[in-house]
């Protein structure tokens, strides 16, 4: 795994309360930008039955995943109780307008592939 | 610093009080919580389980104190308080120590009334109201043989099922010849005798008690006929009373409870006051729903939203003794005004008898078979016109349609291992378990939990009924009015009101307007919010794709391995080589793995990718094709028969009515999906009948039903009216439509809707009154003129290319 910054886009390339794609090497990779161009990055499948989670709808800090609507937190990418389980997620960081992605997952998501 | 906030009270309504407070703002308060007992908060109405050993204490506690920790809240268990300084604002406690509050919450609950017989204070006389006259009765279980019961209503019946299953022999003295003669009317009174007697429990009644004797314990019970009966314990079980000595003590107004208003605000603004203790609209209540309902407002208010208001509960009954069905509700005796609707069934051993008045349901009792209980109870409620379904009423709500499960919804007697949810697998027992070992109340919390009811919802009265019978005590049914959704107070006629009056034109102004507890609402209520808006106002471009679900922002449906599914538009149900032609190359070319034929005669491609959408959907756009609306909230087709042009029963041109129909309607977002067929002959092959809206040619012309549908419960649609020509066909039909779209709920179809609101209703909006019906259609045209352009042509041109197309790439 890498630990470099990876440039993928622009926060304008991401509609504010949406979603984009990246392809990653291991699995698509979910981008998410809320109300307040706060950005996340979480592995795209939802931790029940494997959802887009970049295919939902996303409102404050959550996303509901299209499949079966469980709500997954962005930050953490755990599912909000009392379902149980959660999505890897990915460090962010935007510098301008250029989000970076990293593809080594934050701690703490124990079934991160 | 914070304010500080003294409940009085340990019970289930100054808990759920605060429960509802921290939800709100866990940070509004520094709260300090009094109570008697020495005990966490526990589910008073199931102590009746825990007597008849069923469950245990443990398992009915639903705040244990760790609870209080976790939320900061300073409890003292086993304080009582004396007196309230209302001046100063502090309580006095029984050890002599004083607080201070900037807010009081009494919450003092209801103390068993005690008849002041001879003998009433000997040793063994007990009431049947908390965990310690539970204790007292399961000791004397342990060393004497016989029980008297005083007390033939429902917590009476519920101690003396108790203390048989505790081994006593239980003789049950009732004032007046008909049991539960409060919830019941004589002849399920009767019933349940009977299936008591049979259980071994002895039933004096008529039977008044003259006096207790003993010498220091109880020994007997001495009749006024002079009857007398050896007991070691008698339970006095006739009632209770608000606790208002505390309250009165200290100049609060009280009556039979403490005085509220609707806002739970006692007669000091200061103080507000919530559950048995209180007297609301000259109403007091014994039962547990109107805590939930009171709890939510008065928190509502504690924590300064301001904006909800308590009118007053509905509430209904049952019996919690296990294998015994018994349902009542409101007004089951009736006056002159009245009328009965009665079923029974002797051998099945079961009753049921509504009470009517003006065409609404005023009571209902039911015995042996409860499953309708909550639709009747809804109907009671809501004082819904019940003349469309008069007929089949009594016969419950499953025989409304056809596809019900009729008895075997009898919940008690089902296994444990019987299905309740069908969409997510939950069974009976997984159901109970997961109520019990979480505490869940509420019908949403046993479906955040289980999943249960949370896909279709055609389960929901089954797990209402459940939860109903493994809480016990009365039904906690979802409030009389539900909010949209977690993010608002505001119910859905609300909503959609306040966006017509106020010109509300866009989500943002909605949730500001209506100040929603949340920034940006959430996946449930911003599609019900784009819908509503875009409906008021279809020229304003509200349209915005991120409060959509995917399937309609895409204009395809998600499949479960997150591929898509695309199906054009087949007029009527008809197409041509050329298009089949089309459809086949666009299959070959992108190797689509399944072609399959939908039930709306047309023909669908799975196992697309998002990106190879826009590109499938050029090619076949080139031949002609467009977006069927397959995936979304919007009219799918117009199911056809081959009609007079070649089938020799056809009366009328069915084929051209349903190309017609579908020119009109095609691109009109709906509330829920909206089906509509027309076939040529009474034979009905297109079957019009189970759609949202279906023609049926005759001779003479037209029949039109409406409020169809397949689908989770088959609904067969009402004939809504005859009409002439092909004309009046297509005006009855936007003019439907129309009204369905402004008056329907997110997410509701046709099917519901009517049965909420009434065929009769519909009928006079749109048949008689023929102006009114061509304003409607002139809605619907006006409308359509916005809605009708093929979403795909404009994406397979690169409009919203950043849906379709993955922002970046990384090559490993």
């Amino acid at each position: 795994m890498s630990n470099e910054w990876i440039e993928v886009g622009s926060l304008s390339d991401i509609p504010k309360l949406g979603a984009r794609v990246v392809n990653a090497p291991g699995g698509d990779i979910a981008v998410f930008r809320t109300a307040d161009d706060e950005v996340f990055a979480l592995r795209d499948a939802c931790p029940h039955k494997g959802g887009p989670l970049s295919q939902g709808i996303v409102h404050g800090n959550r996303v509901a995943c299209p499949l079966h609507d469980w709500k997954i937190m962005l930050d953490s990418g755990n599912a909000v109780a009392p379902d149980e389980g959660c999505a890897a997620s990915y460090p962010v960081k935007i510098d301008a307008e250029t989000i970076f992605l990293s593809l080594t997952p934050n701690d703490g998501c124990p079934n991160q592939d | 610093m914070k304010e500080r906030l003294i409940v009085i009270g340990n019970g289930m309504a100054g808990m759920r009080t605060v429960e509802e407070i921290l939800k709100l703002d866990s940070e509004a308060y520094d709260i300090t919580v009094f109570g008697a007992e020495p005990y966490g908060n526990y589910n008073r109405i199931m102590l009746s389980p825990v007597l008849a050993g069923e469950k245990t204490i443990d398992e009915i506690m639903i705040n244990d104190e760790q609870w209080y920790v976790d939320n900061n809240i300073t409890l003292h268990k086993g304080k009582t308080i004396v007196d309230i300084d209302r001046k100063a604002r502090k309580v006095v406690v029984d050890d002599g120590s004083e607080q201070e509050y900037d807010r009081l919450l009494i919450a003092t609950g209801s103390t068993p009334f005690i008849i002041p017989l001879p003998g009433h204070e000997l040793e063994g006389v007990v009431a049947f109201r908390d965990i310690h006259d539970v204790d007292m009765m399961i000791d004397a279980a342990k060393n004497h043989k016989h029980a008297v019961v005083i007390g033939g209503g429902l917590l009476g019946l519920e101690a003396a099922n108790g203390l048989m299953q505790q081994g006593m022999k239980v003789t049950v003295l009732h004032i007046v010849d008909t049991l539960m003669e409060r919830q019941m009317d004589s002849v399920a009174g009767k019933m349940l005798r009977k299936s008591l007697e049979e259980r071994g429990m002895e039933i004096l009644m008529p039977a008044s008690t003259k006096e207790i004797v003993g010498d220091g314990r109880v020994e007997k019970v001495i009749l006024e006929d002079g009857r007398e009966i050896e007991t070691g314990i008698v339970v006095m079980a006739v009632g209770i009373r608000p606790n208002i000595e505390l309250a009165s003590k200290v100049g609060i107004h009280c009556e039979r409870g403490i005085v509220v208003n609707d806002t739970m605000q006692t007669f000091d603004p200061r103080v507000y006051s919530v559950g048995e203790c209180v007297q609301h609209r000259g109403e007091t209540y014994g039962l547990v729903a109107p805590l939930f309902e009171m709890a939510k407002v008065c928190a509502n208010h504690l924590v300064q939203h301001g904006i909800a208001r308590y009118e007053g509960s509905v509430t209904s009954t049952k019996l919690k003794v296990t294998g015994i069905d018994l349902f009542s509700a409101g007004d089951f005796t009736g006056d002159e005004n009245t009328e009965e609707l009665v079923f029974q069934d002797a051998s099945r051993g079961v009753y049921r008898k509504l009470v009517i008045e003006d065409s609404k349901v005023k009571g209902a009792v039911m015995y042996g078979d409860t499953i309708d209980g909550s639709w009747y109870f809804d109907l009671m409620r809501d004082e819904t016109d019940i003349t469309d379904f008069r007929e089949k009423i009594l016969f419950g709500q499953a025989h409304l349609g056809d596809s019900g499960h009729g008895d075997e919804n009898r919940i008690a007697m089902m296994d444990d291992s019987a299905e309740i949810c069908g969409c997510n697998g939950v069974t009976k027992g997984d159901i109970v378990h997961s109520i019990n070992i979480n505490k869940l109340l509420t019908l949403e919390e046993v479906r955040a939990h289980t999943k249960a009811s949370g896909s279709c919802g055609s389960c929901t009265g089954l797990v209402e009924s459940l939860l109903a019978h493994t809480v016990g005590g009365d039904y906690s049914v979802a409030p009389h009015l539900k909010p949209i959704c977690a993010c608002t107070e505001h119910t859905h006629d609300e909503v959609r009101k306040a966006i017509k009056d106020n010109e509300l034109r866009s989500i943002r102004a909605t949730i500001d307007f209506m100040e929603w507890k949340t920034a940006d609402g959430c996946s449930k209520c911003r599609p019900a919010l784009n819908y509503y808006v875009m409906c008021q106002y279809p020229d304003a471009g509200s349209d915005d794709s991120q409060s959509r679900f995917i399937n309609e922002r895409a204009h395809a449906n998600i499949q479960k391995d997150a591929t898509y599914s695309v199906i054009p538009r087949m007029w009527g149900g008809g197409t041509t080589p050329q298009e089949l032609r089309a459809i086949a190359d666009v299959a070959e070319k992108y190797e689509v793995k399944t072609v399959h034929v939908t039930g709306g005669q047309r023909i669908a491609l799975y196992g697309l990718t998002k990106q190879e959408l826009p590109q499938v959907w050029g090619e076949l756009n080139d031949a002609g094709l467009v977006s069927g609306h397959a995936y979304g909230k919007a009219l799918r087709t117009v199911k056809t028969c081959v009609g007079k042009e070649w089938c020799r029963f056809g009366t009328q041109d069915s084929t051209q009515l349903g190309v017609d129909l579908e020119k009109m309607t095609w691109g009109s977002w709906t509330p829920h999906k909206y089906k509509m067929a027309a076939s040529g002959c009474p034979r009905n092959c297109a079957e019009a009948t189970i759609k949202d809206f279906g023609v049926v040619c005759v001779d003479s012309g037209y029949e039109l039903h409406v409020g169809g549908n397949g689908g989770i419960k088959v609904r067969a649609t009402d004939l809504l009216c005859t009409v002439a020509t092909d004309a009046e066909v297509l005006e009855y039909a936007a003019a439907f439509m129309q009204i369905y779209r402004e008056e329907a709920h997110y997410l509701e179809r046709t099917a519901p809707w009517i049965e909420r609101v009434g065929l009769s209703y519909v009928k006079q909006h749109i048949v008689d009154d023929a102006e009114n019906r061509k304003v409607l259609a002139e809605r619907f045209h006006y409308s359509q003129s916005f809605a009708q352009d093929d979403p795909w042509e404009a994406r397979a041109k690169g409009a919203e290319k950043h849906e379709f197309e993955p922002m970046k790439t990384i090559n490993a």
